[in-house]
Parts: structure tokens; C-alpha cells; sequence
């Protein structure tokens, strides 16, 4: 075990997966400069301009040509800084890289790693705080990875680089200081399994990147109260631990799906409708969803924080559930 | 909003200097990339203009050192970019502006804001994320937008202004009238794919629109000879046929001269120009940049040789024309109206929590 920051955690499985494959590369806007947040830092030393690889600001293209030099049998890391940026280059995702498999009846493989940062970070107002996961989720062909944690960050990282299908691998921006454990070795994580963060009898919050923390946090403080809250990170939106989730709710008989995203048509309505379409006579409340309202994200903080799931209000919306 | 700061002179004045259309070289030669301007200002840059020039570069200047000093101290957040050393380039372009022309523009958009004569309470006070701000505090540093000013937003998204301003000009010929569109975007922006769409679709329907390039020689931390094939950024549209031409940006009397060619040029209905304004933005990227990409020589080499405002300081002086105490009085009245707007910025409310549920479809 060795503790280190979530933004660490990422730049060392990008460097032991670049020393283990040559194939492996990485291209996007600063990345000599070691990237917009220093996800890089460090890196263009070891491994060279042609592996580090600094692009124009052109999204479109450093995604189609990533997906073109995919096909081919190298494994490019596309960096596209923020999610929201991301959004030049949605056809090359979602109409390329996403179809090509399928489509060509499995004669091309796109072996591709997008990462694209999510989240509200303090006054990033509109056009840079948006948690996108839902959509790439929505899209055949996709893997959508949702780390909370260094260790997850860097065994994701490791196996959706390894993975031969193309990965949208979405950091949480205000997660990079986050120190946590990380395993040593060789840690590739498995997609689609859920990790218990904690324990609990009396409902199940489910939930996925930095809102696991608040989650957790909320967890504790009803614990307090004599209410004993299951907690699961889902990790990976697809595949998706369904098992995990069914299984603690059958146990618990309440399910509160928390996420920053908008709640409408958000990640969790689909958690709570598998739920609810599998366990309908086990449930001992009607299943819950905490999102954010479907309003864009405002500079000023007093707007801002209003759309933040808190703690309190997940633990509030967990008694409600309780006391039914 | 605020009450409308006594800036008001810039349309008016820009009425009086947008000159009589004169037929352009470039419209008779129809070569694209002309460099006709630089380094050859033109004389006929009246000693009202250099002072109104002065005036509004001065403006941005003092607005610009403001915001910075306040993010410092934590009254503004999030993302906030300086146009400190890029005003000649705004404040020229907008001298042969007239009512009704649009502007639209990046995230650098200070400048470009206060240039249109939008109230600098109103842009503060959105940095400081207040309901007196354009937005209401909803936008911050990199969006605002004043339909009363024809200004267009302030966008996040590097490039995405730049088919919206062709837009803008759809719109000006749709109507039928000579306005113009003012499309404002950066070096490495130019590197963008719809910036060719556009430059396409502008020729082809030989749109009323200014392709105004700011090349302030960076993109973040990127120098253009980085992530430019070719770095005359005034050839990117020969394909297209649309004339160019490279401006020396620090010169007021250059941008101005480049630009009342362009806007006749687009008024007579001929199409879209480019504008490359060779600049240089003297502050980092935005507030948490530390510029190391750069030397310290190379910046103080432009302050030192090129500043846009000591140019015209300099002539002035040298011209008789003014005298230092005048122009002391002009810093101190700018002084005075960014100070009130940081008064402003700081004293108002804000928002109500309720602002948090207008202006979406429910
Ligand atoms: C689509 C997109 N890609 C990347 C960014 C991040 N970004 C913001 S500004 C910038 C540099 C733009 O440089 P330039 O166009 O030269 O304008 P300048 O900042 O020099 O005014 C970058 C890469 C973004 N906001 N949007
Ligand atoms: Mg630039």
C-alpha cells in the first residue's frame, strides 16, 4: 500500500501502462506542459513528444484520428480536459469510435481511453462544470468508468487502457487532491463491480464518483442515529454491477440513488428503474433519486451550491425513506 | 443593471470615423493576405481620435488591473482571462463600429465588453457573481451578453463563437441591412474545425462578417509556432478566396485603418474579411496561469516597445496635442469610474436564491 492523490494515482497507471506497451500513447491539448491539471506532469521526460503527444486545439480531430490510429492496434489516451469540451468531438465518440465493432461485424477493434473531467469545481459556471456520464452510458459500444477513489483511479485507468473497446473515463475535477490508499503492484480493476464503501441494514445509497464522499459522509451521520445506510460505489456506469445493487436491496428493502448529475433522465433513473422493475415486492419504500435540478450551473457560489447534493440532504432523504 | 457609466462617446465617435466607404485595395485585387497595413498606420488618425483611443485603452487597462487585483483577494473566482496588451485591438476595431453592428467573442471578453459601451458596474459586478452583473450573476468572467450593446457573449467554448458570428451576419443580410459582424477569436482557436465551416459558408454567401484573429501568440501555454502548421494566420482563408491581411495589433492607427477597409468592404456586400491582429496578452492565460511557457525578457520586450497605450501617449505628447496634466486627468476620471465599479462590484446584493429557477424553460 502506498497513499497517494487520485491525481497521482492516474499519472502513474498512464506511466506503468506506457512502460508495458509501446502502443499505448497520449494526445490532447498541454500535455508536454503535463496537462491542464498536471494529470501529465512529468511524463513527456520519460516517454517523448511522440507518446506525450501536445495537440492544436482541435477536439474533432484528436478524437477521429485517435479512433483512426485505433483501428490500426495502438491504444491512444485522448485528454480532453473537461467534459463539457468533449462535446466537439461527441460524432467521432458516438458515431465512430462507438459503432465501429459492431458495425463492421468485428472486424475493427477501437481500443481508446477518453478522459474527460466531470463535475461542479468552484465557479467553473456553466460551460465547464457539467457531469455528463448519462449520455456516453445511453450509447452502445461505450464504457463509461466514474472513479471516487486513487486506488480506483488508478486500477480504472489500468484496465480501460488494457480494454480493447473504447472507455470514456470521467475524473471527478475536485477529486484530484484526494489522498487515499493505493494497492501496490499490478492493480487492474474488473468493470461492472460495485465496491461496498460501507455496510447496512436499513437502505441501500447507491451512487458513483465524488458523490460517493458526500454519500458516505451522510452514512455516518445517520449511523448516529441509529440508521444503518448500505453504501455502493457502481465504479463503472456500463457494464453496471445490477447484481450488487439488487442484492443490497433486497436486503435492505430501500434504495436512494445519489448523483451530481441532473436527476432527469440522469444515471440513477436507470438504477431505480431496475430496481424497481426487479424487486417491486421487496421494497419497503418507493425507490428515491437525489440529482441536480435541470438548470444549467451558475457562476455565482449562493446559485451554485444550491444544486449540490449535501450531506444533510441525503441523510434527510434517507429517514423519509426509513420512516416509511 | 446600474446606471449606464458616463462612457457613452464610443458609438458616437465611431460614427464620426467610420469614413465614407472607400473602395479597398483588396476588393479590386481580390488577393487574399494582403499585409497592406502593417507597419504603414494610416494618417489620417485625427488627434480626437488618438485621445478617444486613449481614453477607452486606458479604460480597459484600469478595469483589467482591478479584476486582477480583486481576484487576488478573492472577491472574484472561477475562471477570469486579462486583456491587459490586446486593447488596441478591440478599441480600434470598434472606432469604425457602427449602431447595430455585432460583437462577439471568446472568454477574454473584458475588453471587448467595455469597448461596446457596456456599464463597467455591470461586467463587475458579474465578476464578482452579483444581480447587478450582466448575467445576474449566473455567467461570471466568461459570460455576458447585452442585446442593448449588440454584444454577443462572452463563450467558454474555444471556437464556438466563431460560427455564431456567421450567424450574426446571416442575420444582418437576412434583414437586408449593412450591419456587420465582429467575430472575435484567438490563434489557437483558429486551429478549430468550424472556423472553416464558416470561413466556407461566410464566402459563399457572402456574409457582412469580420473574421477578427487575435493573435496574442499563445494558446494557454502553447506557442502558436507549436500548434500551427503555418502561422500567417491571415492566409487562412485564401482558400476560400476571402481577403486577409496581418495588423500590427499594438498599434491603434493600424487596427483602426485595417479595420474601416474591412467594414467597407463588408458593407458594399463583398463577403467576409480577415483581420489578424498581431497582439500580446502580458498577463498569464487567466488567473492561476504563472506563464512559464515564456521569458520574462519577452514580455518586458513588448511592454517596453510595443504597449498600445504608451504609443499613443507618446504621440500625443510629441504632437503638442495634449499635455501631461490632461492626461493625468483622463487616468484619474477612468480611475474614478473602475473604482465605482468595484464599489459597485463589491456593495451589491447577491443574487436571490430564488434567480436560481428564471430564465429556463420549466
Ligand atoms: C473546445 C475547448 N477546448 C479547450 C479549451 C480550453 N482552453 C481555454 S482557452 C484555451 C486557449 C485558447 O487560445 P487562443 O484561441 O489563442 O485565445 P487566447 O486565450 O490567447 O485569447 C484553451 C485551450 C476550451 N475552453 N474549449
Ligand atoms: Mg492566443
Amino acid at each position: 500500500m502506498a497513499v497517494m492523490t487520485y491525481i497521482d494515482a492516474s499519472r502513474q497507471a498512464v506511466a506503468e501502462e506506457m512502460r508495458r506497451d509501446p502502443m499505448v500513447w497520449a494526445v490532447g491539448e498541454d500535455l508536454g506542459r503535463g496537462g491542464v491539471f498536471g494529470q501529465y506532469k512529468g511524463l513527456v521526460d520519460e516517454f517523448g513528444p511522440d507518446r506525450i503527444s501536445d495537440a492544436p486545439i482541435s477536439e474533432s480531430c484528436i478524437m477521429g484520428a485517435a479512433v483512426g490510429a485505433a483501428m490500426t492496434g495502438t491504444r491512444p489516451i485522448v485528454e480532453m480536459r473537461f467534459s463539457d469540451f468533449a462535446l466537439c468531438a461527441v460524432d467521432e465518440l458516438v458515431n465512430q469510435a462507438a459503432k465501429a465493432r459492431y458495425m463492421f461485424g468485428g472486424q475493427t477493434r477501437v481500443p481508446l481511453v477518453v478522459r474527460e473531467p466531470i463535475g461542479m469545481w468552484r465557479s467553473s459556471a456553466a460551460q465547464h462544470s457539467q457531469s455528463l456520464e448519462a449520455w456516453y452510458a445511453h450509447i452502445p459500444g461505450l464504457v463509461v468508468a466514474v472513479p471516487s477513489t486513487p486506488a480506483d483511479n488508478r486500477a480504472l485507468l489500468k484496465a480501460a487502457i488494457r480494454c480493447d473497446d473504447p472507455v470514456v473515463f470521467m475524473e471527478h475535477k475536485n477529486l484530484w487532491a484526494l489522498g487515499g490508499d493505493v494497492p501496490d503492484g499490478d492493480d487492474v480493476a474488473e468493470f461492472g463491480k460495485a465496491r461496498a464503501v460501507r455496510e447496512g441494514k436499513d437502505l441501500t445509497i447507491v451512487s458513483w464518483s465524488a458523490a460517493v464522499h458526500t454519500a458516505t459522509e451522510a452514512a455516518t451521520t445517520l449511523a448516529g442515529e441509529g440508521i444503518e445506510a448500505e453504501v455502493l460505489d457502481l465504479r463503472t456506469l456500463w457494464p453496471w454491477d445490477k447484481d450488487a445493487v439488487l442484492a443490497s436491496v433486497e436486503r435492505t428493502g430501500r434504495l436512494l440513488v445519489v448523483q451530481e448529475a441532473v436527476s432527469v433522465a440522469g444515471f440513477g433513473a436507470e438504477v431505480a428503474a431496475t430496481v424497481a422493475e426487479n424487486l417491486h415486492p421487496a421494497l419497503k419504500a418507493p425507490v428515491k433519486r437525489l440529482g441536480a435540478p435541470r438548470i444549467p450551473i451558475s457562476y455565482a457560489p449562493v446559485l451554485e451550491d444550491q444544486v449540490r447534493i449535501t450531506a444533510d440532504a441525503i441523510a434527510a432523504a434517507a429517514r423519509g425513506l426509513v420512516k416509511t | 443593471m446600474a446606471a449606464r457609466a458616463k462612457s457613452g462617446t464610443r458609438r458616437a465617435s465611431a460614427a464620426k470615423s467610420g469614413s465614407k466607404p472607400k473602395s479597398p485595395a483588396a476588393a479590386k485585387s481580390r488577393a487574399p493576405a494582403k499585409k497592406s497595413s502593417r507597419g504603414s498606420p494610416a494618417t489620417d488618425f485625427s488627434q480626437d481620435q488618438e485621445l478617444e483611443a486613449y481614453r477607452e485603452m486606458l479604460l480597459i487597462r484600469r478595469f483589467e488591473e482591478k479584476a486582477g487585483q480583486m481576484y487576488g483577494m478573492g472577491l472574484i473566482g472561477g475562471f477570469c482571462h486579462l486583456y491587459i496588451g490586446q486593447e488596441a485591438v478591440v478599441v480600434g476595431m470598434q472606432m469604425v463600429a457602427k449602431d447595430g453592428d455585432q460583437v462577439i467573442t471568446g472568454y477574454r471578453d473584458h475588453g471587448h465588453m467595455l469597448a461596446c459601451g457596456m456599464d463597467p458596474k455591470g461586467v463587475m459586478a458579474e465578476l464578482t457573481g452579483r444581480r447587478g452583473g450582466y448575467s445576474k450573476g449566473k455567467g461570471g468572467s466568461m459570460h455576458m451578453f447585452s442585446v442593448e450593446k449588440g454584444f454577443f457573449g462572452g463563450h467558454g467554448i474555444v471556437g464556438g463563437q466563431v460560427s455564431l458570428g456567421t450567424g450574426l451576419a446571416f442575420a444582418n443580410k437576412y434583414r437586408g441591412n449593412d450591419n456587420i459582424s465582429f467575430t472575435y477569436f484567438g490563434d489557437g482557436a483558429s486551429n478549430q474545425g468550424q472556423v472553416y465551416e464558416s470561413f466556407n459558408m461566410a464566402k459563399l454567401w457572402k456574409l457582412p462578417v469580420i473574421y477578427v484573429i487575435e493573435n496574442n501568440k499563445y494558446g494557454m501555454g502553447t506557442s502558436i509556432s507549436r500548434s500551427s502548421a503555418t502561422t500567417d494566420l491571415s492566409h487562412r482563408g485564401a482558400s476560400f478566396d476571402i481577403p486577409g491581411e496581418q495588423v500590427d495589433g499594438m498599434d491603434v492607427r493600424a487596427v483602426h485603418a485595417a479595420g474601416d477597409k474591412a467594414a467597407a468592404w463588408c458593407r458594399e456586400g463583398n463577403g467576409p474579411y480577415i483581420l489578424e491582429m498581431l497582439t500580446y496578452r502580458y498577463r498569464g492565460h487567466s488567473m492561476s496561469d504563472p506563464a512559464k511557457y515564456r521569458s520574462k525578457e519577452e514580455v518586458q520586450k513588448m511592454r517596453q516597445e510595443h504597449d498600445p497605450i504608451e504609443q499613443v501617449k507618446a504621440r500625443l505628447l510629441e504632437a503638442h496635442a495634449t499635455d501631461e496634466d490632461a492626461l493625468k486627468d483622463i487616468d484619474r476620471k477612468v480611475r474614478s469610474i473602475v473604482n465605482e465599479a468595484a464599489e459597485f462590484a463589491q456593495t451589491d446584493p447577491e443574487p436571490d436564491p430564488s434567480e436560481l429557477w428564471t430564465d429556463i424553460l420549466r
